[in-house]
């Protein structure tokens, strides 16, 4: 790593403190050379409203994801964007967002599938950044671009497949991370009014409700290592060592939740399910269950 | 191929479109910027009646939904979008500039693919522009049921 980790005291309970910044360590430590701080939001407009002095910009929607395919960018496209972003091979990248962070942790995800090294969040993300006044610019940041090396997207790890749930199925849990409505089915679209839906509502059965808020303090921030004990152990039935995969509509949320399972809470082997239930409640055949109950396989 | 949208298209929707695609790629999204900085308050008789919207579930932040049809059979619409969603106002304030003096038939007659008409599929993203489809959808239908129960 080649910026110091935040040893706040909050973030010492947690399995990896140094994946995790405060507001107040950011605040010190801006334009410290070897950082690169990175907004991602859900709005691609917001970073130029007002945006951390120095931060660049990275939108999950249009720099991340290939054009075409349903897919992320491969090795070489993704070298580009972060090289002229400024962001080298062993920079410390610190990623905020907007909306608890959602953005912010689906990117880092992204850097993940890449193996970079040193990527944290900044805890509180934009809204607790802008709610104790701190200092935000529109101007435009002169990124200086540098050299990225081409490395292969690793879609083994943290990465999970349509072919990796179904074969996960009654051999380990799943995390169902969307709101209750959507969880058991009954939310249904407008008639005449497409959303980014799927053809059969409900959740892919076995799977755990917990929705991906229930991580996160009003305040943005991750809630403590013992609330989120309380969240994810005793009340969704997760024990240590277990395999996990999480999944929502089209992964965002669910990267929020694997960061917590993976960098808070220690978990060794936790994917996210990108394809989500958009692919899973199109796909044909897939077992789906309806209600409350979390179901088993037929 | 006929272009569809561009015969249906009414004069303010087109120029806007215009001025969108006259635009490089990063230009689009300031020009995006500063219609959601003219997204007009809402009149004073509506500002304490939120149970008169509607709210746009499409969307992901909190949208509300207004038309008025007044006896002149003119369009007015009043869309409010919160100050954190700068692209949603900024399609809000499109549509507001773009449909402002339309009757309900010209409304109605707004191709539905609209956004996908102002080269910013690129800049935004597909996803993104599917709520501003969900604004237009919605604006139509509130159009028809309002004139329908005059």
């Amino acid at each position: 790593m080649t910026v110091q980790a935040d040893p706040a005291e909050k973030f010492t309970a947690y399995a990896h403190p140094e994946r995790l910044v405060s507001t107040e360590w950011l605040a010190a430590h801006l334009g410290e050379p070897g950082l690169v701080v990175v907004e991602s939001d859900e709005d691609v407009l917001l970073y130029e409203t007002g945006h951390i002095p120095g931060s660049v910009k990275i939108d999950w929607h249009t720099d991340l994801n290939d054009p075409v395919v349903r897919d992320y960018i491969d090795g070489e496209r993704f070298a580009q964007v972060v090289g002229s972003k400024g962001i080298g091979r062993d920079t410390t990248v610190v990623i905020y967002g907007d909306k608890n962070n959602w953005w912010a942790a689906y990117a880092l995800w992204v850097f993940t599938l890449f193996g970079h090294e040193d990527v944290r969040l900044l805890d509180g993300g934009r809204d607790k950044w802008i709610a104790e006044g701190r200092e935000l610019t529109t101007d435009a940041t002169a990124a200086e671009s540098v050299d990225y090396p081409i490395v292969a997207r690793d879609d083994s790890t943290v990465r999970a497949f349509k072919e990796d749930v179904l074969s996960h199925l009654g051999n380990g849990p799943l995390i169902d991370v969307r709101s209750f409505e959507e969880y058991t089915g009954e939310r249904t679209e407008i008639p005449g009014y497409p959303t980014e839906g799927a053809l059969r509502p409900g959740h892919i059965p076995t799977a755990a409700s917990v929705p991906w808020a229930k991580a996160a303090a009003p305040d943005a921030t991750f809630k403590s290592r013992a609330e989120l004990e309380q969240v994810y152990l005793d009340g969704a039935g997760l024990a240590p060592g277990d395999d996990v995969i999480a999944y929502c509509r089209i992964g965002e949320r669910s990267s929020h939740t694997w960061f917590v399972l993976t960098h808070l809470l220690g978990f060794e082997n936790v994917k996210n399910y990108d394809g989500s239930w958009t692919e899973w409640g199109s796909a044909v055949r897939v077992p789906i269950a309806q209600g409350a109950e979390a179901g088993t396989l037929a | 191929m006929e272009n569809v949208t561009d015969s249906a298209t009414p004069a303010a929707l087109a120029e806007i479109r215009d001025d969108f695609l006259a635009l490089e790629q990063s230009e689009r999204l300031q020009l995006l910027l500063e219609f959601s900085n003219e997204l007009p308050e809402l009149p004073e008789r509506y500002r304490d009646h939120p149970d008169l919207f509607e709210r746009v579930a499409e969307c992901q932040s909190p949208v509300f939904l207004f038309v008025e049809v007044d006896d002149a059979d003119v369009v007015h619409l009043f869309v409010t979008a919160p100050r954190e969603s700068p692209t949603t106002r900024g399609f809000a304030s499109i549509l507001v500039q773009g449909l402002a003096g339309l009757t309900a038939d010209e409304v109605l007659a707004v191709p539905d693919d609209y956004p996908q008409a102002l080269g910013l599929t690129q800049a935004v993203s597909p996803l993104r522009l599917r709520g501003m489809g969900a604004l237009l959808g919605r604006a139509k239908h509130q159009v028809s049921a309002k004139r329908a129960s005059d």
